[in-house]
């Protein structure tokens, strides 16, 4: 990384100079600097509506960069150590989404884990690949879904030789990584491209002491949910693409679905959390690290809860732990993480990143104060001195995979038809059914419907988890393919 | 020679309306980590310690304050061994209790050292507790302090005045839970209960008010009249596990102990639970009931 060069934000600058050229807009947005809608104006400020501006000569243009976008994505690139990289502005879904398209066409098949993010699924429909699922094993205590294990990848690469890409997590939503280098030299072994899901992992590549980042294990493809962890705005995201990865190939991919108005707010934020990152990310995750650390170990003398870490670390299914990710069993307490998470918005005033059946998450980042995490404890020790009660057995199903039957997109397309949820065993689902967050389907479109995972949908919707994707929001009913059982 | 020059201090109560005081001279102004601290001189206030802009107390008016919050208490639980002071770092409090000898410990807890390093060399007065060997003050987070302890105090006192600053956390239902697993069966807990005159801040006062209504079987609220504070109209919370404020008050235990005061007195006491008809309104509804 060219620290010198990382202080320049050629995106920002080019706005700043903009700015003061005080140009006439007789171009859109038709808000013409915020003055066609002062209440909007108000809401947000002069500041920001004055550089919502549209793409021209002096500001480059997001489809085709040649000038400050192009350098800001050179900058973005060394930063990363990437051999390129894109600004993205429709999320990591974009970015998930133009991985996978860049490297499968319809028919052809790409490993990825049971607990990809609906981006990935979302993507197959699209374009009519077909997912091979690896077997994740789950842990016995805390019930997630954890890494990828390198056996695993080589039995689903021997029974699918044929298949075009591997995608992994790095780390989970759980902070869970696995052998990320070695996955990696496997699937380049058997020449598989190598995407990585890094919605949750920036950090990975500023931080000391964390696992490894997905552009120095030599991966193909990277997802960074700049937004997420790297302080940028809501949407903005970055695409990473490795020495072997054709960057004019993916170009057009992104330019597919991509719009032609890429907003400025978000480009700006991506430029100057770059340049923030490069220049102070180590610090700034330093002390993330330290808050995490000291907020597990506080909540875990509390008592029954269990804040997990690097103990779970065991070489295979968790070859490594994102410490900056801070989530908390809270089946000890007799509650489910979605009761938890509930308590802790209603009654302490405290947003949680989410709640399932089991565990709540903190999502600590470089925003985060002292003050806030003493918060969070002295809540969690409040809860479980009041609200406390027999240990009731959680069962998680998250270890079903269900057989595919046609593909995503097929059966996406497919004529379907609606049944009471406990009829549908043995049919083949037409529909996404997931729990959100963290956005891991139960099913998918062209799975096969069994009475275990029927159990599984109304126990989440028992807990309160929030169910989505269905056609009927209240999971009574689903969509089943015409006339097909499996 | 008259001096034409005036540099007022003002300290604004809502977006309309601020308290201005003249100042003679600005004696301490530093950054800490924790918050702005600023001492001035004054003619009408004398010394006054500001924190993040707003008027924390003065050397006028702060034994209304220090006396409301230690003798209330003190003049109804009949047997005081150990008190916990949140957020006390100006001392005054402190220094209130010293002056009764059964007490056998008190703690005092504050995060910022520099906030209690500037009070002991302006205010050597109010921080004179710091030197009785009962006192001893921690500097630490008071949420963190308090979360760990259990069936230890006898009265707990949350001195934090500003429920959006680093001491946010001690106006959440997290931080009176934790207060009132650290009481005692039989413990007090008093707590600044801010102004309700003014509408920004009446609905923290009736969040307040709901949080630890909820928390604690009595939470009563008293009020004084404070110059520098928000309106010059100011309350406490009186929350507690067995005794009530005014039904187990002894006014002829406090009065044999001769305790020396100049807002304080037991006819004081009664009345000072007696709230004009729209702060009783505003408690009501926080409580559910109808009015």
């Amino acid at each position: 990384m060219n620290t010198e060069m990382q202080k320049r934000a050629p995106l920002c600058e080019a706005l700043e100079k903009f700015k003061k050229k005080r140009v006439v807009p007789f171009d859109v947005p038709g808000h013409k600097r915020g003055r066609g809608n002062p209440e909007l104006t108000q809401l947000l400020g002069q500041q920001c509506v004055g550089i919502d501006v549209n793409s021209m000569k002096p500001l480059d243009n997001l489809c085709n960069p040649v000038s400050v976008i192009a350098e800001a994505e050179e900058l973005m690139a060394d930063a990363f150590g990437a051999a390129h990289a894109f600004l993205m502005v429709g999320g990591t879904t974009s970015a998930v989404q133009a991985m996978v398209l860049s490297v499968c066409k319809a028919g052809e098949k790409i490993i990825v884990p049971r607990n990809v993010h609906k981006s990935v699924i979302n993507a197959l429909i699209i374009c009519g690949a077909i997912p091979v699922y690896v077997k994740l094993k789950i842990h016995s205590v805390i019930g997630v879904a954890l890494g990828m294990e390198v056996e695993a990848l080589r039995e689903a690469i021997r029974e699918n030789p044929d298949a075009k890409a591997v995608l992994i997590n790095n780390p989970t939503y759980y902070g869970i990584c696995s052998d990320l280098k070695a996955l990696t030299a496997l699937a380049h072994e058997h020449g598989l491209k190598v995407l990585c899901d890094e919605a949750h992992g920036t950090q990975l590549y500023f931080a000391e002491g964390l696992p490894v980042a997905g552009m120095k294990a030599g991966v193909d493809m990277a997802a960074i949910s700049m937004h997420k962890s790297g302080g940028s705005l809501t949407q903005s995201s970055v695409l990473l693409l490795g020495e072997n990865a054709d960057p004019a190939y993916v170009r057009q991919i992104i330019n597919l679905v991509q719009t032609t108005s890429a907003s400025y707010l978000l480009l700006a934020s991506l430029d100057l959390s770059r340049r923030n990152l490069a220049l102070r990310g180590r610090e700034s995750f330093a002390k993330v690290i330290e808050m995490s650390e000291y907020a597990r170990k506080e909540i875990n003398e509390i008592g029954d809860y269990y804040a997990y870490g690097r103990e779970l670390i065991d070489g295979s299914s968790v070859y490594d732990f994102d410490v900056t990710k801070l989530c908390i069993f809270t089946k000890p307490i007799g509650l489910t993480g979605i009761e938890v998470y509930d308590l802790l918005r209603d009654e302490y005033d405290i947003q949680m990143e989410f709640g399932d059946i089991g565990t709540i998450m903190a999502y600590i980042s470089i925003g985060d104060r002292m003050q806030d995490i003493e918060r969070l404890v002295g809540a969690l020790s409040d809860i479980r001195r009041l609200y406390k009660k027999d240990k009731e057995e959680l069962s998680y199903v998250d270890s079903v995979i269900p057989k595919v039957i046609c593909s995503p997109q097929e059966s996406f397309y497919a004529p379907k038809e609606t049944l009471p949820i406990q009829e549908t065993a043995g049919r083949v689902c037409g529909e996404s059914v997931m729990c959100y967050p963290p956005g891991i389907p139960i099913l998918s479109p062209g799975e096969k419907i069994t009475e275990e995972i029927i159990g599984h949908i109304l126990y989440a919707r028992e807990k309160g988890c929030s169910l989505q994707g269905m056609a009927d929001p209240t999971a009574d009913h689903l969509q089943v393919l015409e006339g097909v059982h499996a | 020679m008259k001096n034409n020059s005036e540099i007022w201090f003002s300290d604004s109560q809502t977006e309309g309306a601020s308290l201005n005081i003249r100042v003679t001279n600005q004696l301490y102004h530093a950054v800490s980590e924790f918050q702005e601290i600023d001492v001035f001189q004054s003619e009408s206030f004398g010394k006054f310690l500001v924190l993040d802009g707003e008027v924390i107390f003065s050397e006028a008016d702060e034994f209304i304050y220090n006396e409301m919050v230690v003798h209330v208490p003190m003049a109804v639980h009949p047997n005081v061994k150990k008190v916990l002071i949140i957020g006390g770092g100006d001392g005054g409090v402190a220094s209130g209790f010293t002056a009764y000898s059964e007490i056998e410990h008190i703690d005092v807890v504050e995060p910022d050292e520099q906030m209690v390093d500037v009070c002991k060399k302006f205010f050597p007065d109010t921080t004179k507790g710091f030197g009785d060997e009962r006192v001893e003050v921690s500097y630490q987070d008071g949420l963190r302090f308090v979360r760990s302890r259990e069936n230890e105090y006898d009265i707990i006192i949350n001195d934090a005045t500003d429920p959006f600053g680093h001491a946010e956390g001690l106006f959440t239902k997290e931080f009176y839970g934790s207060c009132f697993k650290a009481l005692k069966s039989d413990g007090i807990m008093v707590y600044q209960h801010g102004s309700p005159f003014f509408d920004d801040e009446e609905s923290i006062f009736r969040s307040m008010h709901r949080k630890v209504y909820r928390t604690f079987p009595i939470s009563r609220v008293y009020q004084a009249h404070i110059p520098t504070c928000s309106s010059g109209y100011w309350t406490f919370g009186f929350a507690s596990k067995k005794y009530h404020p005014i039904e187990d008050f002894d006014p002829e235990r406090w009065s044999a102990r001769n305790i020396e005061t100049w807002y304080y007195t037991p006819q004081m006491h009664g009345a000072s639970f007696m709230l004009p008809q729209y702060v009783v309104d505003i408690l009501h509804e926080e409580e559910g009931k109808k009015k």
